[in-house]
């Protein structure tokens, strides 16, 4: 070693940076979680944590499957496309538990007008009416039937 | 923040904890779901939209969305026949509880809004930390674990779909209800929508009825010239949306 007289230090220097490589991959083992870079640069778990969400709207598959009266009259109706909890809530509650969640009572003038209230830019083949004028305070359950609302006496409108 | 040695020694081992559940994660919700068999979009007819708000409010309930704050919104469009570029828009409370009556005389329609699930979203791409991606079904999510709150990504939305929830300090966004999908369901927003303006679509499923859609009509994604690969479809979209 006639060349590098002072070569102890630069093995001292290259002990550090040895011992440094080593505290980095160990810390790394252990610090970044077993699932990190599954699919890409994220957690993978993360995907079954957010899929573990409870769910609050049961779907109207599950509501059929009980009220299949109920879904026989409104798939003749004009609301056939209006799944159940549209207008009754999140009721994936009730559908676990039938008997100890009962659904709320509902009250059509609030949800009637919801969508048939005119709002100038609803489509203009959408039924749509000014509810003061339509009825005049009387409430919508009293002529329509809300599972099948067309009234099926007088002329089609 | 003055902590004493004594608090601090109650703190750790709590930390460990906390730590250790990030690593462990959670075991799989829907053992019968394969990821690679999904890529998921979804369909807005603009032309059935009525603007009840249905959607915004089963959004929050499913989500537990932040008052004030909205994963998904609806946009009233009034645009006159003399200035197509520079349209009147409004939103109160998201169209939460619906549209009160406005006669401006313009052309009038609703834009349902909510994050485009981009197949290269320019919000993935920013995060520093790994806690936004893209599942291999094609679903922007954020991990809120690892979420830092630096808003890097909700600077970097072009729709603007993104918040930062003020409960927690992490981004947040639309999950296409994951927790839903992944179980055979559709989405809140879809199930509550009363005239099927929402559709739920599963672009890698070649029975899904968007194929036929998207063959058959005039259908447009939110400003495609950024190229980020949107997949919420809008049909009948007007050219002065935004």
């Amino acid at each position: 070693m006639s060349r590098f007289k002072d070569a102890e230090h630069l093995l001292r220097l290259a002990a550090v940076f040895a011992l440094g490589a080593v505290v980095l991959v160990v810390a790394r083992a252990i610090l970044v979680p077993k699932s990190f870079g599954e699919y890409g640069h994220y957690r993978g778990n993360a995907i079954a944590e957010i899929a573990a969400q409870p769910v609050k709207f049961a779907g109207h598959q599950a509501c059929e499957a009980c009220h299949a009266d109920v879904a026989t009259v409104k798939s003749k109706g004009m609301h056939v496309s209006v799944n159940c909890e549209a207008c009754h809530g999140a009721l994936a509650s009730h559908a676990d538990d039938p008997t100890g969640v009962q659904p709320p009572k509902l009250d059509t003038a609030v949800l009637c007008v919801r969508c048939h209230e005119v709002n100038g830019a609803q489509p203009k083949d959408f039924p749509q009416i000014v509810a003061k004028d339509h009825s005049a305070g009387v409430s919508c359950e009293t002529c329509h039937q809300p599972h099948s609302p067309l009234i099926e006496t007088g002329a089609k409108q | 923040m003055n902590l004493t040695r004594r608090q601090l020694l109650l703190l750790l081992p709590a930390a460990a904890v906390a730590w250790e559940s990030v690593l462990a994660g959670t075991p799989e919700a829907s053992p019968n779901y394969k990821m690679t068999e999904h890529w998921w979009g979804m369909l807005i007819d603009i032309s059935k939209c009525i603007g009840c708000g249905n959607c915004v409010r089963a959004c929050a309930t499913e989500n537990d969305v932040p008052e004030g704050y909205f994963r998904t919104w609806v946009e009233r469009y009034d645009v006159s026949d003399d200035d197509l570029v520079n349209p009147a828009v409004d939103s109160p409370d998201g169209g939460k509880e619906g549209f009160p009556l406005i006669q401006r005389g313009g052309k009038n329609f609703f834009v349902p809004k909510m994050c485009n699930h981009c197949a290269d979203s320019p919000c993935t791409q920013v995060c520093p930390v790994g806690a936004t991606f893209i599942t291999p079904d094609g679903v922007v999510l954020v991990d809120k674990k690892y979420c830092l709150g630096c808003r890097y990504c909700i600077q970097a939305c072009p729709y603007g779909c993104r918040f930062l929830n003020p409960k927690t300090n992490t981004a947040e966004k639309c999950t296409l209800c994951y927790h839903r999908i992944t179980k055979g369901l559709t989405t809140a927003c879809c199930e509550n929508c009363p005239t099927g303006a929402r559709q739920l679509a599963d672009l890698k499923n070649p029975k899904d009825p968007i194929h036929a859609f998207l063959r058959t009509h005039d259908v447009q994604v939110l400003k495609p010239y950024l190229a980020t690969g949107a997949k919420v479809f809008y049909n009948d979209l007007d050219g002065s949306v935004r």
